[in-house]
């Protein structure tokens, strides 16, 4: 393993609160190794404007795993920057090089309106679920698991769909600020289930209707929301989406 | 007095007969009745949307921007249950027995029993919430095998398990807030509790963006925190994982029970340099298949690959026969640093093992091959093909190693070393899963209940399920049923105003320290205290060390801190400061129980008391209790010993080998 360190020179958004202008400004860091991951080299700069007596850039983060979905960064207009199919807490330093400028932004979206610095407000995604994103099952109501087998493809592909973090990079990523990419995730993974049967149709049209009262605007299907999740969560479930919704609306009984 | 108000009769019919005689609330006055959930983890999202589908009114309340991100959501590796589905021979009795033993006989019987009774329920619940667990190719569930135990009684999917058991949890949650039975506050932080005529009746509450206090009543309040791992700093708990909750409950009466009791998983990503602000897991699940080596010869600094097979030490599979690489994580812990200590670690630390695939991965090729009748692949086919398979079943960590430490797994071997991950010990609870102020429960890994000192993998997310999905909603009936006459209470009430007083009072104090260091530096500097002295091997000296050392620091914290920005508005630095000042206290208390346990047991390893061979000794006859702290003002605390009697599982010197 080498162990060179870096300097870098960082512009981040600084944004007091919600109802604040915000701006850039310019920081520079010294001796950032490369086995840091990108949230620790913010802690190291964080630690220096402590010890300045200024105020902390806020961002959020939690499990510093890549499965909460709490880390959001824009860096240089990637949301959670180069790496591939990686949140912001597991880009490591590796990817940077001595002497790099790196910007960093909020997520940028009417639905997700900035809270302060890099902190947005992602509650909307709360609501979408809430219209339906759940199976309606009360406690102590189950049958046995294995009552019902599922064909393994149909609980691999549920499964897959399950793994969004919720992060809301597709959001961000999309010109249109479409939730479109993590709405049909949600409906896809419990559309192939047989227990998701029952409330398909009600599911995903009161979803959409959730979608466009929070403010997201519409997939025009760029599919830049798929190159920059961080779950690999693929465009063939909006397919799945669209497909699902053209039925419910033609076939439901209201 | 402590009473734990365990029921009569024998062990399989006690959780039977507690139900069938239970008090209830009619569903009219439950309506009227409102709880309060600190926590949106695995035990209170469950335990809100079973609540809230009862009837209650429920509030609940996490520090996170959204319910679904609890610390819960990072489990890997999988959940338990006794559904004997691979016809191994499981049962309820052999999930109890194994977690009993495999927390080294310091868990409560009955408690335990009940767990690995309603662990099948948890299963079938999950299920039909849409979780997406792991299956076979005739479309049934899939199993695998944790530490501690010779069956597969596992379910996973993939190394996600906890993020879908907790958006089955939070999906439930959301339904219930959508059908208004349950009020949902995100980034807020309880910073107390209230008392009303020794009855807990609410909780002060900053909202964490506004920087304002707001009070809550409620007719009860269940603590669904979590574990406070991170009092040594680097553990693998989330960054925002504390004890704060519990400790703020402590201080107003509630006992704490075992709070040493500390896991420390064999299976980590090392620590690689002074930045590090977390530690990785690598799933337990990876020791079913991963055998786990160090070079015989001292100070080798080969290459893995260089070494031949004849010159590693399987030292696990050496050691313990019968369980080899799958040992319970006390003893694998303890072995990983006996091996370092004596100086055959790997890596450029030295303070590392390795946890090697390429056995495991030539069997599954080989597997595969015959499947697809290859009768003569080459070596290159066989790997290819047991990669596949490996990534199938491990796919996301490999790949987290991979983007952590800038190697690949698939062809070297991983290296590992034991961190902090557990926490046994928690807010002590009856059956009923009270504490010891009235109307204050505590569920999940914030309570020290069912895994004694030791729990085995897989046991947190079935338990914390089992609180909130099975006990919670029948125990607290028992206590509801003679609320309905109490009316809610006003927030003006002078307890609210009183405990709203003495948290401002407190974040001022903290705000005009206007010292020089940051939270950040004194929360490392407490945390080497405590991993150092109160780690994996502790001994007298050393805690008595610890305990001045900690004192120092508390005094050191409240002179000399300094916290950036203003109350009334998010600031990350303040809520550190909140949590770290309790960690201080914490910390204090972890090492005044693991002096006066003069024993060792499970994951307390005090030097003094082993076997010849380095094993843990226990000390049935002077140590066979829950130690709970009842707290008397600064540095002071009284302990009470719940005796604990085993009269199914009887104690045994534990033994792997
Ligand atoms: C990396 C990792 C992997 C694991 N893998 C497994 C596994 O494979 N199998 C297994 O069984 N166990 C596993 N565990 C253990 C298990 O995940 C935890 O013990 C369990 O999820 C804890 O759940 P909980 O509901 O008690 O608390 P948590 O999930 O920690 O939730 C705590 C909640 O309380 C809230 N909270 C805390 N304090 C406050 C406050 N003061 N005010 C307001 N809200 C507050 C938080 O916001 C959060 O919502 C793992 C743990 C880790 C760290
Ligand atoms: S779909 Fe992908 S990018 Fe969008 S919220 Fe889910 S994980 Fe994040
Ligand atoms: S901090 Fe949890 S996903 Fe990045």
């Amino acid at each position: 393993m080498d162990h060179h360190t870096m300097s870098l020179t960082l512009q981040v958004w600084r944004q007091q609160n919600a109802n604040a202008r915000g701006k850039f400004v310019t920081y520079k860091v010294d001796d950032i190794s490369p086995e840091m991951s990108f949230l620790e080299m913010f802690d190291v700069l964080n630690e220096k404007l402590v010890n300045e007596g200024s105020e902390p850039i806020a961002f959020d983060h939690d499990c510093r795993e890549g499965i909460c979905g709490s880390c959001s960064m824009h860096i240089n207009g990637r949301p959670h920057g180069p790496w591939a199919a990686t949140t912001v807490c597991q880009l490591h330093m590796r990817a940077f090089h001595d002497g790099d400028t790196i910007v960093v932004e909020p997520w940028r979206a009417n639905a997700f309106p900035v809270v302060k610095d890099l902190v947005v407000d992602r509650s909307a995604f709360d609501r979408i679920i809430q219209a339906g994103g759940y199976i309606s099952v009360n406690t102590g109501n189950a049958v046995d698991a294995n009552a019902t087998p599922i064909e393994k493809t149909h609980a691999d592909a549920a499964f897959a769909a399950a793994a969004c973090i919720g992060c809301g990079a597709c959001v961000a990523a999309c010109k249109n600020s479409s939730a479109m990419l993590f709405m049909s995730a949600k409906v896809a993974h419990l559309s192939l289930l047989p227990q998701g049967a029952p409330e398909r149709k009600s599911r995903v049209l009161d979803m959409v209707a959730q979608m466009d009262k929070e403010g997201f605007g519409s997939c025009t299907f760029t599919e830049a929301c798929e190159a920059v999740c961080p779950k690999e969560i693929s465009v063939t479930n909006i397919s799945r989406l669209n497909a699902e919704y053209l039925v419910a609306g033609l076939t439901v009984d209201k | 007095m402590l009473n734990s108000k365990i029921p009569q009769g024998s062990l399989e019919n006690k959780w039977n007969d507690y139900k069938g005689h239970v008090k209830l609330v009619n569903p009219s006055n439950k309506r009227k009745l409102e709880i309060i959930i600190i926590g949106s983890g695995l035990a209170g999202a469950s335990a809100a949307s079973s609540l809230g589908e009862l009837g209650y009114k429920v509030k609940v309340f996490c520090f996170q921007d959204s319910p679904r991100r609890a610390h819960s959501i990072a489990a890997q590796g999988g959940i338990n249950a006794a559904k004997n589905y691979q016809n191994d021979g499981d049962s309820v009795f052999r999930l109890f027995y194994d977690t009993v033993k495999g927390g080294d006989y310091r868990a409560r019987e009955a408690n335990v029993y009940r767990l690995a009774e309603v662990s099948a329920n948890i299963i079938d619940q999950c299920v039909a919430q849409g979780v997406p667990f792991a299956r076979e190719y005739g479309g049934l569930l899939s199993n695998r095998s944790f530490g501690g135990t010779q069956v597969q009684r596992t379910f996973y999917a993939a190394g996600q398990t906890g993020q879908q058991l907790l958006i089955g949890a939070y999906q439930s949650l959301e339904r219930q807030v959508a059908l208004g039975n349950v009020t949902m506050y995100s980034r807020h932080e309880m910073l107390d509790i209230v008392k009303i005529d020794g009855k807990a009746r609410g909780v002060i509450c900053r909202n964490l963006i506004t920087g304002q206090l707001e009070r809550y009543f409620g007719h009860a309040v269940l603590l669904c925190s979590g574990g406070y791992g991170n009092v040594f700093y680097l553990s693998t708990n989330a960054m925002g994982s504390n004890a704060t909750a519990i400790w703020k409950a402590h201080k107003k009466g509630a006992y704490f029970g075992n709070p040493c009791f500390t896991q420390i998983h064999p299976t980590c990503i090392p620590v690689s340099g002074d930045h590090q602000s977390k530690l990785t897991l690598m799933s337990e699940s990876l020791r079913n298949d991963g055998r786990i080596w160090v070079p015989k010869k001292k100070d080798d600094k080969r290459r893995p690959s260089e070494i031949p097979e004849e010159e590693r030490d399987y030292y696990l599979e050496r050691r313990y026969p019968a369980f080899g690489n799958l040992v319970p994580r006390d003893v694998a812990s303890r072995a990983a640093k006996e091996r370092c200590d004596a100086g055959y670690g790997v890596g450029n630390s030295r303070m590392a093992v390795y946890l090697d695939y390429a056995s495991a991965i030539e069997r599954y090729g080989r597997g595969e091959a015959g499947k697809h009748h290859l009768e003569n692949a080459d070596a290159d086919t066989i790997t290819k093909l047991g990669k596949e398979v490996v990534k199938e079943k491990y796919g996301n960590l490999f790949d987290m190693y991979a983007k952590i430490t800038g190697e690949d797994p698939y062809t070297t071997p991983m290296r590992i070393y034991p961190a902090v991950h557990y926490t046994m010990g928690g807010l002590w609870v009856d059956y009923e899963l009270m504490t010891t102020v009235e109307g204050l429960y505590c569920l999940g890994e914030a309570n020290f209940s069912d895994h004694g000192a030791n729990r085995l993998g897989a046991s947190a997310l079935m338990q914390g399920l089992a609180d909130g999905y099975f006990v919670i909603p029948y125990t607290i009936g028992n206590y509801m049923a003679d609320e309905i006459r109490t009316a809610a209470i006003s927030t003006d009430h002078p307890a609210f105003v009183e405990a709203e007083k003495e948290v401002s009072d407190r974040i001022n104090a903290l705000m005009n320290i206007k010292g020089s260091q940051s939270v950040e530096s004194f929360h490392k500097q407490l945390g080497k205290i405590m991993w150092n002295k109160c780690g994996m091997a502790r001994n007298e000296q050393g805690l008595k060390e610890a305990i001045e050392e900690i004192r120092q620091l508390k005094k050191e914290f409240w002179s000399d801190l300094r916290i950036p920005g203003g109350i009334n508005e998010l600031n990350n630095e303040l809520d550190k400061a909140n949590r770290v000042a309790d960690f201080i206290e914490l910390g204090e208390l972890m090492c005044i129980d693991a002096l006066h346990r003069r024993e060792s047991c499970g994951g307390h390893f005090r030097e003094e008391m082993q076997t010849e061979e380095g094993e843990a000794l226990r000390d049935d006859e002077h140590f066979k209790y829950v130690a709970t702290w009842e707290y008397k003002g600064d540095h002071e605390w009284k302990l009470h010993e719940e005796d604990l009697n085993f009269e199914v599982a009887k104690p045994t010197q534990r033994s792997y080998k």
